[in-house]
């Protein structure tokens, strides 16, 4: 039993930031934002009257909430192949994790929408605007404060399920830790200090989620 | 004589089984304010929304000015919008923009629909919420006012657009008592000023002093209509004498 190595904590520092830095963090934010922009329009989908609109919509969020992450991965990296459509490590990452974060977000965009009172839309339109400018101009504005806090949510969930990218290939940090922890045989070791990255990443987001609530809510009553 | 302003005829409507106008009309003359009485569900704010597309009767025109609109051929929702453009509307619940100032509010038809540019807009706005005593709020937020603020800043958003015709569905019902009179001052003195409106309200010392018309509805229809001398304080139909008699001594 060896127990935590300081001195492969010290020396393994650096290397996982690298997987922080190059792998985990930039693949949280483009996912987030392609994400987000999925999202909204599934969201706006979802609430079209068109049956013809809203029923893919519908169809998406059920099969991507209703399959494990893993597996979405799994079939596009190791399965699309077997179909003759071959994609890079990379890719496949961004393209699983954005399709989630657009499942789940669109349900808090969605709800977000809905609960903008009906008054606004009428007010909106009374003064001449037409759906697309109530929607930019009077609807999400107020829904983006209320979707904030379950958003931060898929935000720092994100966070943590890229580590599942290390299973195709992609260096992110639990991938990095992996390697290190492979050479030396220190999995204690490296897998702590993957946590603690992954911790601290997800506490500084948390206080950035609370920065952002109160700027949002500064005009609105208690 | 010349043809009203805003002229409504053959009005229907349902929810669902519920048929809630049977053929209203309304002719409103420019420069006027009629009043649209009667008991709850009597169908008068459906009419007041009718006039502006905000609900859909099955059947019926609704023209202000030169646009007019037959609900019977369904009609699509630029030719609705058109019609909406000839209108503002003060709600119940003022149903400002929160996450806007009282000048931004102000300001959104004009320039968030209309495309007027913003440095005028905003110049008009100043002056329309002098008008309504507000001058020194328009770097305020809607949250940071009284009710009675907030429903004057709704009247001068309604007015921001230069409507023909500013509609409005119960201005007074949702403030408290001591904040009624500052609304119904400004309202009273836009009528002065010649600005053609309709009214929904239950203020009937507004609509004595102050409408030139007042319709009654009951089971959506006009049960009778004229000027409050007469509708008011002579009714000729026993449905309006009761409901009069009912707001007078409630108990």
């Amino acid at each position: 039993m060896s127990g935590i190595d300081w001195d492969l904590v010290r020396s393994s520092l650096g290397p996982l930031f690298q997987g922080l830095l190059r792998g985990t963090l930039p693949l949280t934010a483009v996912c987030f934002v392609l994400g987000l922009v999925l999202a909204l329009l599934v969201a706006l989908m979802r609430l079209s009257g068109n049956r013809l609109v809203s029923a893919p919509a519908r169809a998406y969020v059920s099969v991507i909430r209703g399959t494990p992450l893993l597996l979405q991965l799994f079939i596009i990296f190791y399965g699309l192949p077997s179909l003759g459509l071959t994609i890079d490590p990379w890719p496949s990452a961004i393209i699983g994790l954005s399709l989630n974060v657009g499942a789940y977000a669109s349900e808090a965009v969605r709800g977000a929408i809905l609960s903008v009172p009906r008054g606004q839309w009428e007010a909106a339109m009374t003064v001449g605007m037409g759906r697309v400018t109530t929607l930019r101009r009077v609807v999400l504005p107020q829904a983006a404060r209320i979707a904030v806090p379950p958003l931060s949510n898929t935000l720092i969930s994100l966070v943590k399920d890229t580590s599942l990218v290390s299973t195709i290939l992609v260096t992110d940090l639990l991938r990095q830790a992996q390697i290190i922890a492979g050479q030396t045989f220190e999995y204690f070791t490296l897998y702590g200090v993957a946590a603690v990255y992954y911790w601290v990443v997800c506490l500084v987001l948390s206080f950035g989620q609370t920065r952002l609530e109160t700027t949002l809510s500064r005009h609105v009553a208690a | 004589m010349t043809a009203p302003l805003l002229a409504a005829r053959g009005l229907v409507k349902s929810f669902g089984d519920n048929q809630v106008l049977r053929g209203v009309d309304v002719a409103v003359p420019a420069g006027s304010v009629s009043c649209l009485i009667g008991p709850s569900g009597s169908g008068k704010t459906t009419v007041l929304r009718s006039l502006n597309g905000l609900e859909t009767p099955e059947a019926g025109t609704v023209r202000i000015g030169d646009v007019e609109l037959d609900w019977s051929t369904r009609p699509d929702a630029r030719a609705v919008s058109r019609l909406r453009g000839q209108s503002g509307m003060v709600f119940q619940a003022h149903n400002l923009f929160p996450h806007l100032t009282v000048l931004d509010n102000v300001t959104s038809g004009p320039v968030f629909a209309q495309g007027r540019p913003r440095a005028q807009a905003q110049e008009e706005a100043r002056e329309l919420l002098a008008r309504v005593g507000l001058a020194d709020k328009a770097d305020s937020f809607p949250v940071q006012l009284s009710g009675g603020q907030q429903q004057r800043v709704g009247i001068a958003r309604a007015l921001a657009t230069r409507p023909e015709v500013v509609l409005f569905d119960e201005p007074t019902s949702a403030l408290d008592p001591e904040l009624v009179g500052e609304v119904l001052q400004v309202m009273q003195s836009l009528a002065a000023e010649g600005w053609t409106m309709v009214v929904v309200t239950h203020e009937m010392r507004f609509a004595r002093q102050v409408a030139d018309q007042v319709l009654f509805l009951d089971g959506g229809v006009v049960v009778e209509h004229g000027p409050p001398s007469e509708v008011l304080v002579e009714p000729r139909e026993a449905r309006t004498r009761q409901f009069l008699q009912r707001l007078l001594d409630p108990l």
